[in-house]
């Protein structure tokens, strides 16, 4: 297999995660909720797939598990923010040292402190027949089964966001959540909606990095992937298709990275590292006001 | 009379907030078969009995109110400012250059010299938000958090490079050591505590002045309250929360600054861990006031400086304390929680008199 055929597949699988994330995001976005708490999210994920598949055996447990658990933790998100008028940013930022908090102590709680890495059920590389066999693309064709899956996704996402009844509902919640009040459309219940989908997907995210893409949970291993899905969506102007986008770019910067360190020590990696932040910089000041980026996106409806 | 209420309910909810996590947190800890109250024991006389403890808490808690005091002035101006983190970094990063390359200074210049460049470096990174969102409308939330990770890989690129100590014994990526001249002094002996904590006091007094006194901190707090007011009054909004962006990513360079000249004495890759996050927590558990922010990062000082000798003597993982953090960020931001209004709606009334128009 060639090096690019090998490099289109670690952009594609590193892309996954940032995709999964996003396609989450998306909809808390659009319904005008504002989640920096994605990176708590994805860490409780990543850590909850580690126990569930420790435990039973079976990585899908795992990834049961890492849904619920972001889950749970999205529901206080909820219950806060919607229920309590709690600011949405801050929050998030509380949402993220907590969840760095809680999975340091369930994990060492589970594992002990000076525990051996165990061998985990993980997610197995699952070769389409034909298409896997092409020249170069073929090894996007070689992947774990979510890889396939949020990929499929994303024109599902699309659909049901701009087609659909029910995104019609999110993006105008997010827009005018006061008019939608009016005309008696359930506004705390779709964003609350909206924020545990954002969380199911986040554990999804997570359960992938720490069971997919690497076998195993450390500390803090998330390591601002979660800023970087909230910086993936506002790249993507808050569409599915074009968080897709935005999910590559940050996949093949990252696969970059690992590449280039090995074949040029020269340039220091980390000017790739930065790469992504400084594009998603510029986007977002090109995009002003073409942006999808709902009008009262961040502030707390309050009847 | 009305004050006196304000800042006693205030204070209130703090109390209440830091109440309410430590339940949580100990209930947490005793669900998984660690004994809490030995846990807290360690981790408040960890943290305060003794000179050289309490001392050591003092220490944490100076870069704590420099990012505290960061967020709260862009917050008092409408604005949130999670990008802490990368304006400290920038700080320390232009404080180093300052505090290694520039020599043959008395220690009376080399020092604010030093500090200046930290300040100067933190406000300038902090400015870009600003004008990226007066001039592109981009959003702060955003921008904020790429320029941390832009600062962070510019400061690992930097120390693993142009600025590498290469005399040094180790391999270790970081830069070298900042020139004696520049070096805070210690205020006292056998101890880590230095000059920086003044500084951290006299930033906290120059603060609420700057907020209560003068015309400027008249204008940033119109503006954070009620924009369409400020305008009509004249005040340029846009100006405004530049202002206080500039200030905002100056107090973080500070502290990054400080950091560095008193304690780090070298540049090093994520030095700062926590420190700008951590910031935020101490504004919101101090009410953006100035006296609420000081004591707040003490209490945060302490639980950092605690928790050390919490995972030695009670081997609970110091990162407990992040769970107690967040929780106390949880409970403050959702005040609401304790408002009579809320458990008016939920509880029946006895004579539900009152029940009539409430949607």
């Amino acid at each position: 297999m060639s090096a690019l055929s090998v490099f289109l597949g670690s952009v594609v699988m590193m892309a996954t995660t940032y995709l999964l994330a996003g396609l989450g995001a998306v909809f808390g976005e659009r319904a005008g909720i504002v989640n920096i708490g994605i990176e708590g999210l994805m860490l409780t994920g990543a850590l909850m797939a580690v126990v569930g598949s420790y435990t039973s055996g079976s990585v899908w447990v795992g990834l049961l598990l890492a849904m619920l658990g972001s889950m749970l933790l999205a529901a206080v998100f909820a219950c806060f923010t919607i229920c309590l008028h709690a600011n949405q940013t801050v929050t998030g930022v509380a949402l993220n040292i907590l969840a760095s908090g809680l999975t340091v102590l369930l994990f060492r709680t589970v594992f002990g402190l000076n525990g051996m890495i165990p061998q985990i059920d993980t997610f197995e590389a699952l070769e389409i027949p034909v298409l896997s066999g092409l020249p170069v693309v073929g090894a996007i064709f070689g992947q774990p089964l979510p890889v396939y899956l949020a990929f499929v996704l994303v024109p599902v996402c699309q659909f049901v966001m701009n087609r659909t009844n029910l995104g019609l509902k999110i993006r105008s919640v997010g827009n005018h959540p006061k008019a939608c009040d009016t005309v008696g459309l359930p506004v705390y219940r779709i964003q609350a909606g909206a924020i545990l989908f954002t969380g199911l997907m986040s554990g999804f995210a997570g359960a992938f990095l720490s069971t997919g893409q690497l076998s195993f949970f450390t500390e803090g291993m998330v390591a601002g992937r979660g800023y970087m899905v909230l910086a993936a969506v506002a790249f993507g102007n808050y569409s599915p298709l074009g968080v897709m986008a935005a999910a590559l770019l940050f996949g093949a910067s990252e696969a970059l990275q690992y590449r280039l360190q090995v074949a040029y020590p020269v340039i220091p990696t980390e000017l790739y590292a930065m790469l992504p932040y400084i594009i998603t910089l510029f986007a977002i000041c090109i995009y002003r006001r073409k942006s999808n980026r709902p009008v009262y996106s961040g502030r707390n409806y309050l009847r | 009379m009305k004050r006196i209420c304000a800042k006693a309910s205030g204070f209130f909810t703090a109390a209440v907030s830091i109440l309410l996590a430590c339940v949580i947190t100990g209930i947490l800890m005793y669900g998984m078969g660690y004994n809490p109250l030995d846990a807290y024991y360690q981790l408040f006389f960890g943290a305060v009995v003794g000179l050289s403890a309490l001392s050591e808490s003092v220490v944490k808690m100076v870069p704590l109110v420099f990012t505290g005091l960061s967020f709260a002035i862009a917050k008092r101006s409408g604005l949130v400012n999670l990008g802490a983190t990368g304006q400290l970094y920038i700080g320390a990063l232009c404080t180093t250059v300052v505090g290694v390359y520039v020599t043959g200074l008395p220690a009376a210049l080399h020092i604010p010299l030093a500090l200046a460049a930290g300040c100067a470096g933190g406000a300038a990174y902090g400015a870009v938000v600003g004008f990226l969102k007066n001039r592109f409308q981009a959003n702060e939330l955003i921008t904020t958090i790429m320029l941390n990770e832009i600062a962070t890989e510019l400061v690992n690129c930097l120390v693993d490079g142009p600025m590498k100590d290469l005399d040094a014994l180790t391999k270790f990526p970081q830069s070298k050591a900042i020139l004696d001249s520049a070096v805070l002094p210690k205020i006292l002996t056998g101890t880590r505590l230095h000059a920086g904590f003044l500084l951290a006091l006299l930033a906290v007094a120059l603060y609420g002045v700057f907020m209560k006194r003068t015309k400027w901190g008249y204008e940033l707090r119109v503006v954070g309250m009620n924009p369409s007011a400020a305008r009509t009054a004249g005040m340029s909004v846009q100006r405004t929360q530049l202002l206080a962006m500039l200030l905002a990513g100056g107090f973080a360079g500070l502290a990054g600054s400080i950091e560095m000249l008193a304690i780090q004495k070298r540049l090093m890759q994520s030095f700062a861990g926590n420190l700008g996050f951590d910031g935020i927590a101490v504004a919101l558990l101090g009410g953006n006031q100035p006296l609420g922010i000081l004591l707040s990062a003490f209490l945060f000082g302490m639980m950092s400086n605690g928790s050390n000798k919490m995972q030695m003597l009670s081997n609970v993982p110091s990162a407990v304390i992040y769970l107690m953090q967040g929780l106390i960020i949880l409970f403050v931001v959702g005040r609401y929680l304790y408002s009579k209004k809320l458990w008016e709606g939920l509880i029946p009334q006895r004579k539900s008199r009152r029940e009539e128009v409430r949607p």
